[in-house]
């Protein structure tokens, strides 16, 4: 689950981690009342969208980017105006943009330096491990795969936190000035611990900057939640923002469907995720596009089943429907039930083309050759992908 | 032979008195795995399918010599139930819930790396060695006794893969589900070992998925230390990045874990590349045919 950045840093002040004074600003008026209110000579006003990119990002139709520098009230509200409610296009956003909806107002700092620090689960090492480079404020990718003598990588225990030896390391290596030492050593460690106590499967910080003062401030701050967590942290699903995402995506998560919209035309209802991320191939490798990831799970019932249909039928992009259910603990004839069910409340509008094996497969394939349902069955991976496209051409 | 478990081996099922628990646990015996008990806190005495059940894995253990134990306990109490099973010296530890928090399993892996247990999984179908033992949700009946060790981060495309291999004529020494989620007990490369010192199995078939970097460090491990044939398929080539695809390991993020970077480290280390998910059992044929 992601959170906007201003949540983040509600997060992290209450962590213990400094960051600057900020309000967040749903109308240009509030925007400038939030600049007056903080009353600093510089603020920084922040588009909130799950995306990052922001700052070389910009409004569809316009020369607004997404994050701009204020010196007065009017400035503030000009900027807000020229980003809330509009689009807002950036690399991570594609093409479509992201709406919008509320800005963050923040006061500025002096800047000394810009540095990046991120936290996360490293599989390799089977523990969470802070990274840090003086490459602040860049494209971190590109920095690894060009530089990866500039990136630092630190290991640690999650109930151990950082040791003192490792934050030194880093204020070594990070080139800061030896006064600002005492000072790094809290802001890593108080940033592991908020990373650990709140769950975060991604926490970063860019830039991470060193103040003229030379103390380090979190200037950015994006963070993304563990989902198989969320279960102990009732205060953190409740930051929650729907309307950044894929309004299917939402509703497939509430009937306990695993599903992602893609860019193509076939339709995909499969059970398992290692089959279903292998359906998208196929029907890829035989010429189509698939239209989404769907996984039903083991123990999809007849309700499930149904949701599944509407869900990915209301995507109008859908052109031709793949089921592609191999029954293990979920038997085929639950599947073929559940189909001849959705046929009849839902009601297919595109060809929908079968393929069913495993547990009581025959009787599966009984059960939709005597329904009356006009679905084209297959034989096979190979056999369904190239009916299945060959449908959604027709 | 076979790798992890056999007709000996001795299985408990911890949660055995939840609904999933109870299903399988009867699966597991329908197909002949000796099931000798099962652990759920607070319901010692009981019976589930004529087996007895536990308060603790200990007394599990000193009641019915197990040595392997089948998981199906919630998320939120999983990672406990795994470092129970840990401590009570239990050899084979076989995780199947999926929703642990991943830093849950990041405070238990460390603990299992310690001890003289095994893990396998969580997020994962499980073990079989057909006619043997089955530990796990998989369905038993496509499976065949044969020669080929099979191994994947995914069930239902387990499933499909051994559906395909025993259609072609090729039964499976022992099947492993490593499991889906970004943090698993047992890697590839753990499993490679025991596959390539095991003398029945004689080919090795592996279903990789996009995320992390253990399929690229089992093509490293093959190239040095496996002199059997190898194929493998990778799932997820149309999976765009920064979206979780089912299971929780599933993500291509910061350009890394993309299904091209895998079939690039697999195909260098001469692993033979099913192209299609339809082709993983011919895949495997092909792989042991180029060695004759």
């Amino acid at each position: 689950m992601k959170i906007h950045e201003y949540q983040a840093k509600d997060l992290l002040r209450a962590a213990g981690v400094p960051v600057l004074a900020g309000k967040v600003a749903r109308t240009p008026d509030e925007a400038a009342a939030a600049f007056t209110a903080l009353g600093t000579p510089v603020c920084a006003v922040k588009a909130q969208i799950h995306a990052g990119g922001r700052g070389k990002g910009k409004v569809k139709g316009s020369e607004q980017r997404g994050v701009e520098l204020a010196k007065t009230a009017d400035d503030a509200k000009r900027i807000a105006t020229g980003l809330l409610n509009n689009t807002l296009v950036t690399i991570q956003t594609g093409p479509e943009g992201q709406v919008v909806r509320q800005v963050f107002v923040e006061s500025g700092c002096a800047i000394d330096r810009e540095l990046y620090c991120a936290i996360l689960v490293d599989r390799a090492a089977g523990s969470p491990v802070l990274i840090a480079s003086t490459a602040g404020g860049m494209d971190i990718e590109e920095v690894a795969a060009k530089t990866p003598e500039l990136i630092l990588a630190e290991p640690f225990d999650p109930d151990r936190g950082l040791a003192p030896y490792q934050t030194r390391l880093l204020a070594s290596k990070l080139n800061l000035p030896t006064a600002a030492w005492r000072h790094a050593d809290t802001f890593f460690r108080k940033l592991c611990q908020a990373f650990v106590n709140l769950d975060a499967s991604l926490l970063e910080i860019n830039p991470l900057v060193l103040t003229k003062d030379g103390t380090l401030v979190a200037l950015d701050a994006k963070m993304t939640f563990d989902d198989n967590a969320l279960f102990r942290h009732k205060d953190i699903t409740a930051l929650r923002d729907e309307a950044e995402e894929e309004p299917a995506e939402t509703r497939a998560a509430a009937a306990g469907l695993s599903y992602v919209k893609l860019d193509g035309t076939i339709g995909c209802l499969v059970n398992g995720a290692g089959l279903a991320m292998s359906t998208m191939d196929l029907v890829k490798l035989h010429g189509g596009e698939p239209a989404n990831f769907l996984d039903v799970g083991g123990g999809a019932d007849v309700n499930q089943v149904t949701e599944a249909f509407r869900i990915i039928l209301s995507d109008k992009n859908v052109k031709a429907i793949l089921v592609n259910i191999f029954g293990g603990i979920m038997r085929c004839t639950t599947i073929a039930n559940a189909l001849v069910e959705a046929s009849k409340t839902v009601g297919f509008t595109v060809p929908l083309v079968v393929r069913l094996e495993g547990t009581e497969v025959e009787q599966g394939k009984k059960i939709l050759a005597e329904s009356g349902t006009s679905i084209i069955t297959a034989d096979g991976l190979t056999d369904a992908a190239k009916k299945v496209v060959a449908a959604s051409k027709a | 032979m076979s790798i992890l478990v056999n007709r000996d081996t001795r299985v408990i099922c911890q949660g055995i008195t939840g609904k999933v628990g109870e299903f399988h646990t009867r699966g597991c015996l329908d197909y002949g795995t000796r099931m000798v008990g099962g652990v759920t806190p607070g319901k010692g005495g009981e019976t589930v399918a004529d087996l007895p059940v536990f308060n603790t894995v200990a007394e599990a253990r000193d009641a019915t010599g197990c040595n392997a134990t089948m998981i199906f306990v919630p998320p939120p109490f999983a990672a406990d139930a795994i470092l129970e099973a840990v401590a009570a010296g239990i050899e084979l530890v076989v995780a199947i819930t999926e929703g642990i928090p991943v830093l849950d399993m990041a405070r238990v892996l460390p603990v299992v790396k310690d001890s003289g247990s095994r893990l396998i999984g969580p997020n994962c179908p499980g073990v079989i060695t057909p006619a043997e033992c089955k530990i796990g949700i998989m369905p038993g009946y496509i499976h065949t006794p044969g020669h080929v060790g099979v191994m994947s981060r995914s069930g239902t495309l387990t499933y499909e893969a051994v559906w395909q291999l025993t259609q072609l004529g090729h039964g499976q020494s022992t099947c492993v589900g490593l499991g889906g989620d970004p943090l698993v007990g047992s890697s590839f490369i753990d499993i490679l070992e025991l596959f390539q010192n095991d003398p029945d199995t004689h080919a090795i078939l592996m279903m990789g998925e996009i995320g992390g970097s253990a399929e690229e460090e089992a093509a490293e491990y093959v190239k040095h230390h496996v002199t059997k044939p190898v194929a493998a398929f990778i799932a997820g080539r149309t999976a765009p990045p920064g979206k979780r695809m089912g299971h929780a390991g599933a993500i291509i993020s910061g350009g890394k874990g993309t299904a091209e970077a895998k079939l690039e480290a697999l195909r260098d280390a001469g692993i033979e590349i099913a192209e299609s998910p339809a082709d993983m059992g011919a895949a495997l044929v092909r792989a042991i045919e180029r060695r004759t």
